[in-house]
């Protein structure tokens, strides 16, 4: 039973945030490559085995149900596979370079949202919710076939957008006052109410969180923490949500991808 | 005035009852019946401590999904094998979290699961051998709440 | 929902251990969670998963809500001949998935 009408983690996480003040580390640098720390690396070791092994992997169920519906053929729709044939070669390295500037739009676009561009514009097949299972499964069984790949942020494009989430990871937010860069960039290492935080990289996404007991989108995770902060999350699809997961991207850039991930 | 009155008591007496049915409803499994629990599966037999191996963390990383695995030592051969290992907890709203069924062809009693925890509390688990003798391991665990929740 | 994933080694010499994994989708609605409106949800979970080798149960697991969502449930059994493992999910509301894997025993 989940005691949530007071947040004793909350309130841990002012008291530790006011502690550890002192001993913070520099304010905003980026995060040199060898330094970055994936949040696998900070699980307990029970964690990281469900990660490892693909048929312990809870993730895995939607990889699969994504891969059908890869090559599902609705009535008058074309399956993904009818254009992009093989997913493990054409797929191989997408997701590492998601969110990508759309020409068309003038504006970045994430996975998910690809995804539905492709089934309306190009299958003739309605888009999937947000955060549906259908677009969660194909989504893991995109991403899938990036991992151990680098994640890739160079499009000159992407930089205002990267450069708008940047402000928006460094900007105090909501009741707390507080901002991402406060826990992820200046306190990742440390504790806050027994769990450990992480430098918060977007590498393993759409991710099976152990506290949703259920996979979910990046989109999903950010929600959670602006909630966690006392902040008014951002809705699906956003412009400030994909500003946001372009700059993460971004500060992640050369780490490898181990989507789907298990995260706690 | 006195109709009133009555409607008033009535009221009263609903919410009252309401309220009791809650608390029933929100009455979490405790030691005593963790116990209750036990004794309804393995009755009045000796539970020794010994030969089987709870493996859980001790500080879990989300109490709605804890690893564990549990292993019992027989040789389970035909005539020396594990029959049952029952997994229990103290403070979920139920003592069961569950129970198994071996015989001699499992080669090794071992087995892993995903449990959920409500709160830091003891797990015991619980190997019933061919030959009737009970062993039993536990452990403590700290479960803490996730800094970053969906919603109240 | 996805199949259940079942993992068997596709080979073993007789007399062997081994090991099978067993992984199914499913929320295990615990029967103590209130909705965002206050209801409590009401209990829907898988009870019992049972494994027969060659028609022979091998493998029984009784559930409980605290099991869980998508439950993974491991174990161990003596590769005896070859054959097929078939595993049975039953649960409330009339749940029932069933998944086999074949062994080729030398």
């Amino acid at each position: 039973m989940r005691l949530h009408r007071f947040n004793p983690g909350v309130f841990r996480l002012i008291c530790i945030l006011v502690v550890l003040g002192a001993g913070a580390r520099a304010f905003g640098e980026d995060i040199p490559l060898s330094e970055r720390r994936s949040g696998y690396d900070t699980m307990g070791r029970d964690t990281k085995a469900m990660q490892d092994d693909d048929m312990a992997n809870p993730a895995t169920l939607w990889v699969l149900e994504g891969e059908a519906l890869w090559n599902a053929r609705g009535a008058n729709a074309k399956s993904c596979a009818d254009c992009h044939g093989d997913a493990s070669s054409s797929m191989k390295g997408v997701a590492a370079r998601y969110p990508a500037f759309d020409a068309k739009r003038d504006a970045p676009i994430d996975l998910a949202q690809r995804i539905n561009i492709c089934r309306s514009e190009r299958q003739n097949a309605t888009p999937f919710r947000f955060e549906s299972r259908e677009l969660l499964a194909l989504t893991a069984f995109v991403a899938r076939q990036s991992r151990g790949m680098p994640i890739e942020a160079s499009d000159a494009r992407m930089k205002p957008f990267v450069d708008a989430g940047r402000q928006m990871f460094h900007e105090r937010l909501g009741q707390l006052n507080l901002s991402c860069a406060q826990c992820h960039d200046d306190n990742w290492g440390r504790q806050l109410a027994g769990s450990v935080i992480p430098q918060a990289h977007p590498t393993g996404y759409p991710i099976y969180r152990l506290e949703w007991q259920s996979l979910g989108s990046l989109q999903r995770r950010l929600r959670n923490c602006l909630f966690g902060m006392r902040a008014e999350p951002y809705d699906y699809g956003a412009p400030e949500t994909i500003a946001l997961e372009s700059f993460l991207m971004w500060r992640a850039r050369g780490m490898p991808m181990d989507a789907p991930a298990v995260r706690p | 005035m006195d109709q009133g009155r009555r409607e008033l008591i009535k009221g009263a007496g609903a919410f009252a009852c309401g309220m009791l049915l809650l608390t029933v409803r929100n009455a979490h499994a405790t030691p005593a019946t963790m116990q209750a629990a036990i004794t309804s599966v393995f009755g009045n037999a000796e539970i020794g401590k010994g030969r089987v191996t709870l493996d859980i963390p001790t500080l879990v990383e989300n109490g709605n999904t804890v690893p564990l695995t549990v292993s019992v030592e027989s040789p389970m051969t035909a005539t020396d094998y594990v029959k049952a290992i029952h997994i229990f907890n103290e403070k979920n709203p139920q003592p069961n979290v569950i129970g198994i069924h071996l015989g001699p062809r499992a080669g090794k009693a071992g087995i892993s699961t995903r449990i959920r925890l409500a709160d830091s509390q003891k797990v015991v688990a619980i190997a019933q051998m061919s030959d009737g003798s009970v062993w039993s391991d536990e452990v403590d665990v700290i479960v803490t709440l996730a800094a970053c929740v969906e919603s109240l | 929902m996805a199949r259940p994933l079942i993992n068997v080694p596709p080979k073993a010499k007789r007399g062997q251990v081994i090991e099978v994994k067993t992984l199914i989708s499913h929320v295990m609605e615990t029967g103590f969670r209130p909705s965002s409106i206050g209801e409590v949800l009401p209990r829907d979970i898988i009870t019992q998963l049972v494994c027969s080798y060659n028609g022979e149960e091998i493998f029984r697991a009784d559930l409980s809500p605290a099991i869980a969502a998508n439950p993974f449930i491991t174990f161990h059994t003596v590769a005896t001949e070859s054959g097929t493992l078939t595993f049975t999910w039953t649960g409330d509301n009339g749940f029932s998935e069933s998944g086999q894997a074949s062994i080729t025993v030398e």
